[in-house]
């Protein structure tokens, strides 16, 4: 299906959908995650029965902080839709996607290890490219990023988002 | 996946619990399974790959691959560099096939821009792309062949691969990483040499290929290592998000060249080979198909590239990167012409540079994902713009990375010597993986 009639046979079932730079986007709440990605998967016309990626965005200061992003495609169809589900700052839980999506599985650690989202659910939610002992996650915002020290009269390079930015 | 306790255990340096076995043939019950860790410092894990492997005898009972010792914060280190640094990092990534990530990146990049490479920018990366899909492929086979004790087809696919990086080098100045691929086209054109070093590789090569297939093909060492292992059926493949030739050798005719055409692919003739024995024999002639169908791409996009010339960069001076290049006595730099316009010619383009190379190019608010079918399968690039001049978010969808995630299916119930084909025909790039 091309991005307006996907847009609007989306639309059918999940009200918050639109339509830019030729790719479909539909938000839905928590809580209807798990539904609607079963209802898209089911639709014969829309059979979105993979999942390429799935990640997080982090807005500090806005509301909702956390964004997940699910990029599904339809083998059959060749077509694709992103599925986004905002977080709050004091609640960053999501329901797993693993049983409908095996594949979510090191995707969902990788956006816990990076992000500190938790998939409730989730079969091994441990860390994946960093340290088991490592504390924090990197790409929230707000994450420290460290200089470095110098040996020349104590001289320190500021961390890179310190420095004067273009 | 099985997480065993005494899996996580052997993790954490812990002594290894021993659990009850029940014969599959005999019915007993054993107590005699070893944890080893196979990797990450191991010559047949491609890298660092580490797979904490459950035995019993000779027999892979459970298989867990763990990941992340070649992490480098690549994502998180485009979010502080402008857009067009953004591709001397990604390139990194997956080191066998930098076009590739250049590509994904920078048609990411030009779709958030609203912009369009010009064609014949746009034959140029076609035909690095494949040339590049052949080199990884050589790469595969050359490693693979070695693990699987065929150390003449390591030589042989070293060797190859050679000719198609000194072929990069006279094009880029390097034989990877080579940030040739950027927002709006590509750096410069190909050097007058060029054209003729390809055509000769277009002349050499097939030959090379078929001694491959002679030397390969109903060898019955590598049929004996090969036919029957690491089976992946199609409806495993989908499960777990596997792409490329994984996917194509389990009969799914998915490449995005063809199903989701970018850079004119639809103007191309080639085949996508498909196969449905989905074991580890099929991926190697699947491969080894698929190198004679990227020739044919070179080909044809050799032939538009000679046929007309072209701008290989948009005219956009807000968007095209200032510099002229050529290559010079110690390299590819800038060009002595545009050195001395902006040195003693004209102060407006001597601050148009400056702020082009420091601050480059805005690009408008908004979200894209684009997905290019690179050596490996589908990868991907979420890009996020917050009308800014560096990346706010930038998320690479790494074909190794999802596809790793099968080799337990693939690998237990099977011999642990199977472990090293089945890995070997997966063709992970760690790299890519651990970003």
């Amino acid at each position: 299906m091309k991005p307006p009639a996907l847009a609007e046979r989306v639309g059918e079932h999940l009200p918050d959908v639109w339509q830019s730079r030729g790719e479909v986007t539909v938000v839905v709440p928590r809580g209807e995650l798990i539904d609607a990605l079963v209802r898209l998967r089911d639709q014969p016309d829309l059979a979105f029965g993979f999942l390429c990626s799935l990640t997080a965005t982090d807005h500090p200061g806005k509301d909702p902080r956390f964004w997940i992003v699910y990029e599904l495609r339809s083998v059959e169809h060749a077509h694709r839709l992103r599925v986004k589900v905002g977080l709050a700052a004091d609640d960053p839980h999501v329901p797993s996607v693993t049983r409908l999506f095996p594949t979510a599985n090191w995707h969902e650690r990788e956006t816990w290890d990076l992000f500190g989202i938790v998939f409730d659910d989730h079969p091994d939610l441990d860390r994946i490219l960093l340290p088991d002992d490592w504390e924090g996650h990197p790409l929230r915002k707000d994450e420290e990023l460290g200089g470095v020290g110098t040996r020349y009269h104590g001289a320190f390079i500021p961390p890179v988002d310190e420095r004067t930015m273009p | 996946m099985s997480t065993g306790q005494e899996m996580d255990a052997a993790r954490d340096g812990a002594p290894t619990v021993q659990t009850p076995v029940r014969d599959r043939v005999t019915g007993e019950v054993r107590q005699e399974t070893m944890i080893i860790n196979m990797g990450p410092q191991h010559p047949s894990t491609h890298g660092v790959l580490r797979l904490l492997l459950e035995l019993d005898g000779e027999t892979v009972i459970r298989c867990k691959p763990i990941v992340g010792y070649l992490h480098t914060g690549i994502e998180k280190n485009t979010e502080y560099r402008t857009w067009v640094q953004g591709v001397a990092y990604v390139t990194r990534a997956d080191y066998l096939a930098p076009f590739f990530n250049e590509l994904a990146y920078c048609l990411s990049v030009e779709r958030l821009l609203g912009i369009e490479a010009p064609p014949r920018a746009q034959t140029i990366r076609v035909l690095l792309c494949e040339l590049n899909r052949i080199a990884s492929h050589l790469v595969w086979m050359a490693t693979g062949g070695m693990e699987l004790g065929a150390v003449s087809v390591m030589l042989y696919g070293f060797r190859e691969r050679e000719l198609i990086l000194d072929i990069f080098e006279a094009v880029t100045g390097l034989r990877m990483n080579h940030s040739f691929i950027r927002p709006g086209g590509v750096i410069m054109d190909l050097p007058t040499e060029g054209p003729r070093m390809i055509a000769k590789l277009l002349d050499d090569l097939p030959a090379r290929i078929d001694d491959y297939e002679r030397l390969l093909d109903d060898n019955p060492i590598w049929k004996e290592r090969n036919v029957g292992v690491g089976v992946l059926s199609a409806e495993d493949a989908l499960a777990y998000g596997v792409t490329g030739p994984l996917l194509r050798a389990a009969g799914v005719p998915v490449d995005l060249r063809r199903d989701e055409p970018y850079l004119g692919y639809e103007t191309y003739e080639f085949d996508v080979p498909v196969s449905t024995d989905a074991d580890s024999y099929a991926r190697y002639r699947l491969r080894v198909t698929e190198m004679r169908e990227s020739l044919k791409i070179v080909e044809q996009a050799l032939d538009r590239l000679l046929a007309e010339p072209g701008p290989v960069m948009v005219e956009d001076p807000k968007v095209a990167w200032p510099a002229r290049l050529s290559v010079g006595p110690d390299g590819i730099g800038n060009d002595e012409t545009y050195l001395r316009h902006i040195m003693e010619e004209s102060m407006e383009s001597l601050i148009h540079h400056f702020k082009m190379v420091t601050q480059g190019v805005r690009v408008p608010e908004g979200e894209v994902y684009t997905a290019v079918e690179s050596p490996r399968g589908e990868l991907g690039y979420y890009v996020v713009s917050n009308n800014e001049h560096r990346p706010y978010r930038v998320k690479i969808r790494d074909p190794s990375f999802v596809n790793l995630q099968a080799v337990p299916t693939m690998v237990e119930g099977g011999l642990i010597a199977d472990a090293i084909a089945v890995i070997a025909s997966l063709d992970p790039v760690m790299g890519g993986v651990d970003r």
